[in-house]
């Protein structure tokens, strides 16, 4: 790890003073992306802004269609939140899949979409629920937010401060885990909205989280497994590694598409009888 | 150089650091509490699980002035005198290690996964909660016996204990 001049941030203000103030300057939250980047020395700051002692960055609040989390929420608290629980049960199951106990005791939600990991969890959820990023400067609809593999719209002195969740009618995510790193091989989040349904892949996409409009199309029709079946995405666009190749991350994105929407339905069925 | 103040196994700490010192390399390094491994320094491994406010961590990392004002619990802390942890007391009872190098981080989860899960632990939690803990020698069969054992002992543990956790 190379050197750096640390900085404890009290207030958003000084954050952002800061990041403005020094040079080549970087936020870090949980640190649980970060410091191993910095170890490998594909991230060198000279300045490391530290959110951590920043009271109020990690509440959940619930709002009458959505629910907003702080950027410092972590993923243990979001996994364990009553409010995440009751009004978006996929989420809080989304956010206690992320890696291990320790890292969710860590990573938040705000370091993990800034990070936009191609497979990280998080993303799949923001961009299936069409939530809305806010920041120290706007709000930025997640369609607009993420832009590739590690990018974002966030410009440089930018902070997230929370993300708001608007609640779906129906949601469920299907994660098929990398055997060895945990990480999404390919996860799959559907999401049924009043006036639409929404359907992300994380862990497939060479540029990183997207949408596929063909099964957004037939689940409006009947949000039923059945309305995807013979449907299937191009292995074109999508990466192919040593773990498992394109055609086969296209196979699985189909399977999950389907799980996804049974779960949700399921879910659904289960509080029905309640 | 910053300075550091943070609580480990109850002792008051304050250090003159290089920003750089992870959490593990103070507790290794600074305090000789040799304890808690560094297995991977990738995160992967869990051989440097401390708690930290309670909860576990990778020790590898966490920045040690991420941790200014928390209280920081080793396997150096767990024993009371000479009496060990319930915890502890099952890995040796069962067998739950051969070359102890994972140990420490392996019983540090442990007692965090009981206080998050209880103390009637079936095998596949136990099994799933340990994803982020490498073991190299033993199979893992005692290791879940171990933890399985370990938290049954924690419920019935002097009430003495128990007040300290
Ligand atoms: C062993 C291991 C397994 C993991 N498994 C998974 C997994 O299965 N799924 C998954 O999704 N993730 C996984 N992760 C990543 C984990 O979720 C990280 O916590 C997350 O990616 C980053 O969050 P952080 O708070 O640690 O951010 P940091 O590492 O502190 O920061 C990451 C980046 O975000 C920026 N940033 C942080 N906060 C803000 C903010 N508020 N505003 C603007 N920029 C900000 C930082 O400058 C940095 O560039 C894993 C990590 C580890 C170590
Ligand atoms: S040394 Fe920290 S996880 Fe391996
Ligand atoms: S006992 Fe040797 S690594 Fe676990």
């Amino acid at each position: 790890m190379y050197n750096f001049i640390y900085h404890r941030a009290a207030g958003l203000r000084q954050a952002q003073h800061m990041l403005g103030e020094f040079d080549d300057a970087k936020l870090i939250a949980g640190g649980q992306s970060l410091l191993p980047m910095m170890k490998l020395r594909l991230a060198a700051p000279a300045n490391l802004v530290d959110l951590g002692k920043i009271a109020g960055l990690s509440d959940i609040e619930p709002d009458v269609r959505s629910i907003s989390i702080g950027a410092m929420a972590t993923h243990f608290e979001v996994h364990n939140s009553a409010v995440v629980q009751e009004a978006l049960p996929a989420l809080a199951e989304l956010a206690g899949m992320i890696g291990e106990p320790a890292v969710r005791h860590r990573g938040t939600l705000g370091g993990s979409i800034a990070h936009n990991d191609p497979t990280a969890d998080y993303p799949a959820a923001c961009l299936a629920l069409g939530a809305t990023i806010i920041t120290t400067e706007r709000r930025i609809p997640a369609d607009a937010f993420f832009t590739g593999l590690f990018e974002t719209a966030l410009m440089p002195d930018e902070i997230i401060t929370a993300v708001s969740f608007p609640l779906a009618e129906k949601a469920a995510y299907q994660k098929f885990r990398n055997p060895a790193s945990r990480y999404a091989m390919v996860g799959v989040f559907v999401a049924k909205h009043a006036s639409d349904v929404r359907v992300a892949i994380t862990g497939a996409g060479a540029s990183g989280v997207f949408r596929v409009p063909a099964f957004e199309e037939a689940l409006q029709g009947r949000f039923s497994p059945e309305a995807l079946e013979g449907l299937t995405v191009s292995a074109d666009g999508l990466t192919g590694d040593l773990h498992a190749s394109a055609p086969y991350r296209a196979h699985l994105i189909g399977v999950l598409a389907r799980r996804a929407v049974a779960a949700a339905n399921e879910r659904n069925d289960r509080s029905d009888e309640l | 150089m910053p300075t550091v103040s943070l609580t480990v196994n109850g002792n008051p700490v304050h250090a003159d650091i290089d920003p750089r010192t992870l959490l593990v390399q103070l507790l290794r390094e600074n305090l000789r509490l040799t304890g808690t491994r560094v297995g991977c320094d990738t995160s992967q491994c869990g051989s440097c699980v401390v708690h930290m406010d309670g909860k576990a961590v990778k020790s590898c990392t966490v920045l040690t002035l991420q941790a200014e004002g928390t209280a920081i619990t080793t396997i150096e802390g767990l024993a009371l005198g000479e009496t060990l942890h319930p915890m502890q007391q099952a890995f040796r009872d069962n067998h739950g290690l051969q070359c102890g190098f994972c140990t420490s981080g392996m019983i540090m989860t442990a007692v965090d996964m009981v206080r998050r899960k209880g103390h009637a632990l079936d095998d596949h939690t136990i099994r799933r909660e340990l994803e982020g803990n490498l073991c190299r020698c033993t199979g893992y069969h005692n290791i879940v016996k171990s933890i399985a054992a370990g938290a049954r002992a924690m419920e019935s543990a002097d009430p003495l204990r128990r007040a300290a956790e």
